[in-house]
């Protein structure tokens, strides 16, 4: 048996939830330089799974290579489509990964369309499901039925979210000129609107203040409970990892060096030591010490 | 006093300071005007001789000179708007003006015929803007909504009309039989000229389909069998009203245009045929555009022009939606070659130059990509105005260029820069009501 | 044999010329990024002043051949280097920071401008050089065929090769290629280090000018005939040879010159000479398709 399925059936086995995404042996190299070396892990379904590490530790390399904009130069990223069955993210082309996986993504950037409303943004997002109601907008050409209707469902989905996000206000407005927070609400609410069953968020708190910290932290938890999704996210901002993480993985250099529950990781010594630094002889700063011992403690 | 001496020294400091530029800049024209202006080349029995220009040299200096002062002086008056982004009260305003303008512009091409003032020499010049604007909107769709650069449009404007040539005189099939036919092969051209291209960005794409264009120029050139070279094709099939020709002495059982509606005959009446065929057609590209853009098609070219890598992450193909962007725009450049074939009688691959392809994608830009009442208003400047100075032969190029560089330092954003959204969702919402469809439910998505 | 090794020179030859032409194409996009269309045109007008220089220095009785050449190096340097700084104050400075089309579409107007100013202020006809440098070096002969390397081939490659080397070293050496090289790799960034980016560029379209004024000269020299129209076709040649060699590269610019050069007088001698054109457009689509960056530039990873 492929080890992800033996990995899948274990986990069920264990009455654990089966991995929605598993990552094995992930290698990418650039020329010479190793960005991703050998790394592996699982993200489970209905479930928040941050990616955690240092600047540099490969952290977006690693999302590129599951949402089809590098090709991995080893390894195998095994999807568990609910309804389609595994499929092997690294032999997809880019964009059908999205297509058919399922698998959406922010981007650190954010990349709306600028030019575009927010209502357009939101229904760009349902463009396959509307080329196949409109029959490649044939229908639409001809002006049948079929097309207004499918349309009219496109809009109720992109409303439902411009709620959810709080932005129905500004549904006619410009893209590009939505202030910066809400430009990345509109980038998750895009990426839900395509109906995926894995969202990726590269750095979704970046440049937010605590408040909307906190009100993405309930958006992403309603969405994981309201829709059932897994969610995947890079994060250097730790009031939301900590915050909202069912699972942790920890990058540094490239390499993974733990994975766990929030908990588990916050007192693992590797992690703490590739964010404070390498020097095995040091003690722990004392004020570090006494945040794990009150985590600890508080646990 | 010294406050106000300084005040005075200050307020003519400006124009010593534009003194200074202008003459500096009347320098440089001195430099450049010499060699190319100053001294002309002739043909002279023993070879080439030369011959001086200084009177011309001296008008060039002075007209920069004088230029120069007057803009300084002009800007004093009226400060440059800072470059940027529209206001948005000026955006509105625009949006007014286009919406008024639109039907307006459409009510009086359909009765420009009729106008008191409207001859054969208005009606060639009206057929020949319509056309140009055709090809804008035709070439809108790939540039203006994809966002991809084409410099090689020409390409299947010629396709069109070689084939409406070679099928009408050849197979003997009307306009309206080829007219399709044109289209497809012209479309089938786009995908085989576009596939190569897919990943190439702006600049090095508008490089290699200016490569293509003249590749089928070349091609049209020295395949004479197929196209008869450089010759042309001569003696294309003119077109006639539906089947009935518009002959000025038909025979006794034959039909003509004017025999069936009883009128007198006149030359004039085929030109008005071909002004309203042009008119339906560039009508047809418009209408099409303005309905593409509302479905799923037209809104993944703009966001593929927005940004490609955000609809990769969508699942859009953009290989298929570029593939589709070239085709479409082809096949409207198709249409129009076919037109063009009629309307001449006679096509050569000399009117498939590059020239045209630059001219057609400056009407876009220079309407405002995107903006369907931009590139009338571009078309109408850029062709109508020079046929008006039709005497200056010579400049009329040298303006033409000299136009497209002015228009684009003035309003690098076109000339009515804006985009109207495809869908709105207060508007959405009182259609849905119109309608009587519910709206408002919150389905699980 | 002999066929192919005269061949050989003459591609040498003509892939010098494109070189040269090519290196203003590379440095202008090195630096901003953007095809300086009307850089064919500025060939041309080097081409044209070479001319109108010579038959001055012919109506002036200078007939020392040497003083006369080089007199007409300067010349064409200095009056088409004016040209290309004009050309950039005028059509691409106002524009550096609005969209990539309106910077394009102005370009193009330039390059329209700028034929159609020739055609005007010059006359429409070709105009026709006797040669002036005539004779040549016997390499080989066989069967009556001779390969022939003559003085003014020598000439053009020399020059060539010299340019090449000072410019090398120009932009390696100096401080103002060190600018340039700044610039070409972020120019907000070489703004915000003190770097004169106005100044830099303003070089940039200058060196380019004066570069393709000495291929204009040459090509009179060559081919005895220029007309306002050798600058749209030589252009999109050498364009493709920047690509070729991979933008932004100068030795690129030169190797795809060579190549290019060689190519066009390959496919004329043993194919046909009517598709010629054809043949160097078809080796721009092929090298963006399969290789983009060509063959001396770098490997460009997406930045997602």
């Amino acid at each position: 048996m492929p080890p992800a399925a033996a990995a899948a059936a274990a986990a069920e086995a264990g009455g654990q939830p089966p991995a929605l995404l598993t990552v094995e042996h992930l290698t990418m190299r650039f020329g010479g330089l190793v960005a991703v070396d050998d790394v592996s892990f699982a993200a489970p379904d209905a479930g928040i799974t941050a990616i955690i590490g240092p600047n540099g530790a490969g952290k977006t390399t690693v999302f590129n290579c599951l949402t089809g904009f590098y090709k991995p130069s080893v390894g195998r990223l095994t999807l568990s489509h609910p309804r389609r069955g595994p499929l092997y993210l690294e032999r997809m082309e880019g964009f059908r990964i999205p297509q058919v996986a399922g698998v959406a993504r922010t981007f650190q950037n954010v990349r709306l369309f600028a030019g575009m409303s927010v209502l357009e943004n939101l229904i760009v997002a349902q463009h396959n499901e509307l080329m196949r109601a409109s029959v490649f907008s044939l229908a639409g050409l001809l002006g049948l039925g079929r097309y207004r209707r499918a349309e009219a469902k496109a809009v109720e989905r992109a409303r439902y979210w411009l709620d959810r996000v709080g932005l129905t206000a500004r549904a006619d407005w410009d893209a590009g000129n939505l202030p910066y927070g809400e430009q990345r609400r509109l980038e998750i609410a895009r990426a839900m609107c395509s109906r995926p069953v894995l969202l990726c968020l590269d750095e979704p708190a970046a440049g937010l203040n605590p408040r909307e910290s906190s009100d993405l932290n309930r958006l992403l938890i309603g969405i994981r409970d309201d829709h059932r999704i897994g969610i995947l996210l890079i994060e250097h901002d730790m009031s939301v990892v900590m915050g909202i993480s069912d699972k942790i993985v920890v990058l540094d250099h490239g390499r993974l060096i733990a994975e766990g529950e929030p908990r588990q990781v916050r007192a693992d010594p590797a992690v703490i030591r590739a964010y404070l630094g390498e020097d095995e002889d040091e003690d722990l700063p004392p004020e570090v010490a006494r945040d794990l011992a009150r985590d600890a403690g508080s646990a | 006093m010294r406050a106000v001496a300084a005040e005075r020294a200050g307020s003519s400091s400006w124009l010593w300071g534009g003194l200074k530029e202008a003459a500096l800049q009347a320098l440089v024209a001195l430099i450049l005007a010499v060699p190319l202006i100053g001294l002309k080349t002739v043909q002279e029995p023993g070879g080439l001789g030369l011959q001086t220009r200084w009177d011309a040299v001296a008008i060039a200096v002075a007209g920069v000179f004088a230029g120069r002062l007057l803009l300084v002086i002009v800007r004093r008056w009226w400060p440059q708007r800072p470059r940027g982004a529209q206001s948005p009260a000026g955006a509105a305003r625009i949006r007014g003006f286009v919406r008024l303008l639109g039907p307006v512009a459409i009510a009086f091409a359909l009765l420009l015929p009729f106008l008191p003032f409207a001859d054969r020499y208005v009606l060639d010049v009206s057929i020949l803007v319509l056309t140009y604007v055709m090809l804008g909107w035709g070439l809108n769709i790939v540039v203006g909504l994809a966002g991809l650069l084409d410099l090689g449009y020409v390409a299947f404007y010629a396709v069109g009309a070689y084939s409406y040539a070679l099928f009408a005189s050849n197979f003997g099939l009307s306009f309206w039989a080829c007219l399709p036919i044109a289209g497809a092969l012209a479309a089938t051209f786009g995908i085989l000229l576009g596939f190569p291209v897919l990943r190439l960005r702006g600049d090095y794409l508008a490089i290699v389909t200016l490569g293509f264009g003249e590749m089928i120029r070349v091609i049209l050139i020295n395949w004479s069998s197929l196209t008869n070279g450089p010759r042309g094709i001569s003696g294309i099939p003119r077109p006639d009203f539906f089947g009935v020709p518009f002959n000025p002495s038909p025979a006794p059982d034959a039909s003509a245009f004017h025999t069936l509606f009883g009128i007198a005959y006149s030359p004039i009446q085929r030109v008005i045929f071909l002004y309203y065929l042009i008119l339906a057609l560039a009508l047809l590209t418009n209408f099409f555009t303005m309905r593409i853009r509302k479905l799923p098609v037209g809104r993944a070219w703009e966001a593929l022009r927005e940004d490609e890598i955000a609809c990769r992450s969508l699942g859009i193909n953009p290989t298929n939606t570029k593939l589709t962007a070239f085709a479409i725009g082809a096949m409207f450049a198709g249409f129009a070659g076919s037109f063009f074939a009629t309307r001449q009688g006679f096509i050569s691959p000399e009117s498939f130059t590059f020239l045209e392809s630059a001219i057609i994608l400056a009407i876009v830009v220079l309407g405002g990509m995107g903006s369907q009442v931009g590139i009338v208003i571009a078309a109408l400047v850029l062709i109508g105005g020079p046929e008006l100075v039709r005497e200056l032969e010579d400049y009329r190029m040298l303006a033409f260029g000299g136009l497209m560089v002015l228009i684009m330092v003035w309003r690098p954003r076109g000339l009515l820069a804006f985009r109207e959204p495809t869908i709105r969702l207060s508007t959405f919402d009182r259609a849905a009501r119109a309608r009587g469809e519910a709206s408002g439910t919150v389905p699980v998505p | 044999m002999e066929y192919f090794l005269q061949q050989l020179i003459n591609g040498l030859t003509l892939g010098a010329i494109y070189g040269l032409i090519a290196i203003g194409y590379t440095m202008v996009y090195g630096i901003i990024g953007m095809i300086n269309f009307a850089h064919g045109e500025v060939y041309m007008i080097g081409a044209f002043i070479s001319l109108i220089t010579f038959l001055v220095l012919g109506m002036v009785g200078v007939g020392w051949l040497p003083l006369a050449l080089l007199i007409v190096l300067a010349s064409a340097m200095f009056f088409t280097a004016v040209y290309g700084w004009v050309l950039e104050r005028v059509a691409y400075r106002p524009l550096r920071q609005s969209p990539r089309l309106a910077a394009l579409i102005s370009a193009i107007g330039m390059s329209i401008f700028l034929q159609n100013y020739v055609q005007v202020a010059q006359g429409a006809r070709v105009k026709p050089l006797p040669p002036l440098i005539g004779g040549g070096v016997n390499l080989m002969e066989r069967e009556g065929f001779v390969v022939q390397l003559s003085y003014l081939q020598i000439i053009i490659i020399v020059l060539t090769i010299a340019l090449m080397v000072t410019f090398s070293l120009l932009i390696n050496h100096t401080r103002l290629g060190r600018a340039q090289r700044a610039c070409q790799e972020d120019l907000k960034m070489a703004a915000l280090v003190g770097i004169n980016v106005d100044r830099t560029i303003s070089m940039t379209f200058v060196i380019g000018a004066a570069l393709a004024a000495v291929a204009g000269m040459l090509v009179t020299l060559y081919y005895g005939v220029i007309d306002f129209f050798i600058g749209f076709l030589a252009g999109i040649k050498a364009f493709t040879a920047a690509v070729l060699g991979g933008i932004g590269s100068l030795p690129g610019a030169m190797l795809g010159g060579v190549l290019i050069g060689l190519i066009e007088v390959f496919w004329s001698a043993y194919f046909t000479i009517e598709y010629k054109d054809v043949a160097a457009f078809s080796i721009l689509v092929l090298v963006l398709i399969f290789r983009p960056t060509g063959l001396l530039g770098r490997p460009e990873v997406e930045k997602v």
